[in-house]
């Protein structure tokens, strides 16, 4: 029954922007995990970035109503906790586009190391790697504040996850 | 108690135990002493509630009766809740709120560190994403203590105060009944004997840097695994169980 193909509802989706960050789509930031295609319809996976993402019932909407105008229906969403996000599951696409944006991308990830150590985070703007670390929390959960000694502009860091 | 009674129970405390440490945590919000601190505490209390929403659904479906977690959140009695008494306690000064904010997050750090490996599926993926967000709320702490501890005269006071206040409530965490010790034999709940060395050890380290004694073990206060309160705990429940209470089945 089945008239979209896994790819052709993947593609529908990659038009839905991250609620927080417009300029990347849940695609890309790795919140999409799967799309199950069955009699019942089409079963959409997502996975939340933090346990506590307010964005969760938006973007569930937000795909509803997205496959119901391109005629992909009955859908369901499912909210998956495992395997827990990472930001490992970022595509460097969307590494770039959060760069342009003004939000340094995470360095690497699962790192256990960087909440306590100190990394280096390089200014998104000037590039320059002389910045300081003025919060561990910036307007959302998963960033945090900067700010550049160099181009003297605050900047946010996407955390490591 | 069967297996599946007390892996509710013990669901149902994982949830609890977030559930009213971001009741508290939320109390500072707009009332911290700088802003940057007002967003972090939030975003901690979000990152609790996130998780205790997890919990309660779970602890619902493995009790099999239809609860959702609002259910369990909004409709339970006092005596229902099984959180440790340490996270109903009032936030009392910044110094008091941090300090155990020291001792819940470190907790919680080792504790879901060996929750990873629970046989309960759905436990160790909870486990999984809440070491990776405690793990802020640790340093966080871990910072402050340092600063505060090993800081002026008075901020050195009160802080020292509030360790040895809250020392009485932080065995309570380490231990263990007949129910758990049937969920650990199952390879379901976490061995507290191997989180109680770590936890000790990295409290230990970390107040001697910040110039501060660490307690002696005296009176140890317990009860929340028996569902017995500290006089706190029905304020905060009037207050965030009103709404459901005054105007039941309300949805936005």
């Amino acid at each position: 029954m089945s008239v979209y193909s896994k790819e052709d509802v993947l593609r529908i989706l990659s038009v839905i922007p991250d609620p927080e960050i417009p300029v990347v789509n849940i695609s890309e930031m790795g919140m999409l995990r799967d799309v199950l295609i069955s009699d019942q319809g089409y079963e959409i996976i997502i996975t939340p970035t933090y346990s506590g993402c307010p964005a969760m019932g938006l973007i569930e909407h937000d795909i509803r109503m997205t496959l119901e105008a391109s005629g992909v229906f009955p859908v369901t969403v499912k909210l998956v906790q495992d395997p827990a996000w990472t930001t490992d599951w970022m595509s460097d696409e969307a590494k770039d586009k959060l760069t342009k944006y003004g939000i340094a991308p995470p360095l690497h990830s699962s790192c256990s190391n960087d909440v306590f150590g100190q990394n280096v985070i390089a200014c998104p703007r000037c590039k320059s790697t002389s910045t300081i670390l003025l919060s561990r929390f910036g307007s959302t959960a998963c960033k945090s504040l900067y700010k550049c000694n160099n181009c003297k502009e605050p900047f946010e860091y996407f955390k490591c996850h | 108690m069967n297996q599946q009674q007390a892996l509710y129970k013990y669901c149902v405390g994982l949830g609890d135990d977030a559930l009213i440490q971001s009741y508290r945590l939320s109390e500072w919000c707009r009332n911290a002493p700088i802003l940057e601190e007002d967003l972090a505490l939030t975003n901690f209390a979000l990152d609790m509630t996130g998780r205790a929403q997890v919990l309660l659904s779970y602890a619902g479906k493995v009790e099999g009766a239809g609860r959702t977690d609002d259910d369990l959140a909004y409709r339970r009695a006092e005596r229902q809740f099984y959180n440790h008494l340490i996270m109903e306690l009032p936030n009392g000064d910044f110094a008091f709120t941090m300090a155990r904010l020291l001792f819940t997050a470190t907790y919680e750090y080792y504790f879901f560190t060996e929750l990873k490996n629970s046989a309960d599926h759905d436990l160790a993926a909870v486990a999984a994403k809440t070491v990776k967000e405690v793990k802020y709320h640790m340093a966080h702490a871990t910072d402050w203590v340092l600063r505060l501890g090993d800081g002026t005269e008075e901020s050195h006071n009160r802080m020292q105060k509030a360790v040895n206040e809250l020392w009485m409530y932080t065995h309570e965490l380490f231990a263990t009944d007949p129910d758990v010790a049937m969920l650990r034999d199952g390879n379901i709940a976490v061995d507290l004997a191997v989180v109680k060395s770590a936890w000790l050890q990295f409290i230990s380290r970390t107040l001697t840097e910040a110039t501060l004694a660490v307690p002696a073990d005296g009176y140890q206060q317990t009860g929340g695994a028996a569902g017995i309160h500290t006089e706190h705990m029905g304020h905060i429940l009037s207050e965030m169980q009103y709404l459901q209470r005054a105007y039941p089945d309300a949805t936005w």
